[in-house]
């Protein structure tokens, strides 16, 4: 089938995909954006979180049939450009990445925790990152870095 | 993943009558659960028919002050819905203590109804499963069972039924409506689910052609509190060692309206209605809680590796029924 989907505010027509695979597999392998990650493909580890029409979701549970005509949102397209977004900054400056395998899962879910609470307390963070797994269990300076965030978010507005 | 056909269904009657020219053939809808299935080799339908287009998104309220919920309302949705956190604030709390926010955010109301269990031996291929492969047995038994049932499970099968938000439905007296080619139907919540017995690969009452559309809850009884509370071994993302959905009244120290439902221990969302026949006018102390929960529990059955969940359920229960206790007496 081709499937047309609006991909980081671009529309995306893509030939040839099966409706079983995953969106996952679509934005990887065919839209040519590796940044979100495919690990348990279970919905258990977040690395695959993206943005599906507004809200974050697991791709790798996605069937690409079921993005046809709907909007994607990627870690690529958090930055502005060449400008990091506000939670990619933090996770640096915060040095919130081991091996970065669960970084853009977590970027994307926290991105969307702080625009939609501005200033989370702790638990509202862990209930908000609970379903992305860091393996190298690096969670204390994630944490830094979403409190980091958060505050530089509040103070620029 | 085996390959199926793909159909897209723009209406109710376009669903329905795709399912029923096709045996075998599964709805989507958030997926979580199924496209995981698929993944596994577990679910291996010939076609799939993508119901997410279908007008099921709704949550309105009824004449009679209950509300109706679309069965494509997806779970954060339903959590958040004002309707919801003012009437029905347990349910709220069941479907916030399941899964993930990213999970939640995609799963629908209908499909958290049909999800299936997270059994270990369910989900490995190599594995005896009576429930996957009928006649093959269960690993379960005399396996690792430490997450598995001690109420109405059978000689063939221990699984539970996973779902937090199904407990609440159950307490609250929910009704689920389906349509199929032979009309509209409308089950009570817990005569959905079947109990194992011989055939746990059976596990609901709906027919193969049959879809959800939507589940109705009556308005709450007045005066009454409620509450859900899950026990897990973390403090997020488990599924429940044991979960109970209480809603308590009580009038001059005696307990005058009670529905109870537990989770985690049973094939199904489990309705305690023994204990709420001990319960219902007797007065409303530690003992009776303590005495209603064990009426409940007389008929529960363990495997040496989930024996501490009789003992878990019962003290879940008593400290649920005394938090309402003392929630309905400040109020």
């Amino acid at each position: 089938m081709r499937l047309n989907f609006t991909v980081n505010g671009r529309a995306e027509t893509v030939d040839d995909v099966w409706e079983g695979e995953s969106l996952l597999y679509v934005l990887r392998e065919r839209a040519g954006l590796p940044g979100s990650k495919n690990a348990c493909e279970q919905g258990e580890c977040g690395s695959c979180t993206v943005y599906l029409d507004g809200v974050p979701v697991c791709a790798c549970l996605v069937a690409a049939g079921q993005a046809e005509g709907r909007e994607v949102r990627t870690v690529e397209g958090l930055a502005d450009g060449d400008r990091l977004d506000p939670i990619q900054q933090a996770f640096v400056d915060a040095g919130a990445v081991q091996c970065g395998f669960c970084t853009p899962g977590l970027l994307v879910q926290a991105h969307d925790l702080i625009e939609r609470v501005p200033r989370p307390s702790d638990p509202e963070i862990r209930e908000a990152l609970a379903g992305n797994l860091c393996r190298c269990t690096g969670y204390e300076k994630i944490l830094d870095a979403v409190r980091l965030a958060a505050e530089r978010k509040a103070g620029a507005r | 993943m085996r390959p199926f056909t793909y159909l897209r269904a723009p209406d109710v009657a376009t669903a329905v009558r795709a399912i029923s020219a096709e045996p075998g053939a599964k709805f989507i809808g958030g997926g979580t659960n199924l496209v995981d299935l698929l993944r596994e080799d577990i679910e291996q339908p010939g076609t799939v028919i993508d119901i997410t287009g279908l007008p099921l998104t709704g949550v309105e309220e009824l004449p009679d002050g209950g509300i109706r919920i679309g069965a494509l309302v997806r779970n954060s949705h339903l959590a958040a819905h004002r309707l919801v956190t003012t009437r029905y604030p347990m349910l709220s709390q069941a479907i916030l203590s399941g899964a993930s926010p990213q999970l939640r955010n995609m799963a629908t109301t209908g499909g958290n109804l049909l999800q299936r269990t997270r059994c270990l031996y369910f989900y490995d291929g190599a594995a005896a499963c009576n429930k996957r492969e009928p006649g093959s047995g269960c690993d379960a038994i005399g396996g690792f069972n430490r997450q598995h049932g001690v109420l109405g499970v059978s000689d063939d099968c221990l699984a539970t039924h996973p779902s937090d938000m199904c407990v609440a439905l159950a307490a609250l007296d929910a009704t689920v409506e389906t349509r199929s080619e032979h009309g509209v139907r409308r089950i009570p919540l817990v005569d959905l689910h079947r109990l194992p017995g011989t055939t746990p690969h059976r596990e609901t009452v709906l027919a193969a052609d049959e879809l959800i559309t939507a589940i109705e809850l009556p308005p709450p009884p007045s005066g009454a509190v409620s509450r859900y509370r899950k026990v897990r071994d973390r403090a997020s993302y488990a599924f429940a060692l044991v979960s109970v959905a209480a809603v308590l009244k009580v009038r001059d120290g005696s307990v005058s309206t009670v529905r109870l439902a537990l989770g985690g221990v049973a094939p199904k969302p489990w309705r305690a209605y023994a204990a709420e026949r001990a319960l219902l006018a007797a007065p409303a102390t530690e003992e009776s809680f303590t005495r209603a929960a064990e009426a409940e529990l007389t008929a529960a059955t363990a495997r040496p590796g989930n024996a501490f969940k009789i003992e878990l359920a019962r003290r879940t229960i008593v400290a649920t029924l005394r938090d309402l206790l003392a929630e309905g007496s400040a109020a």
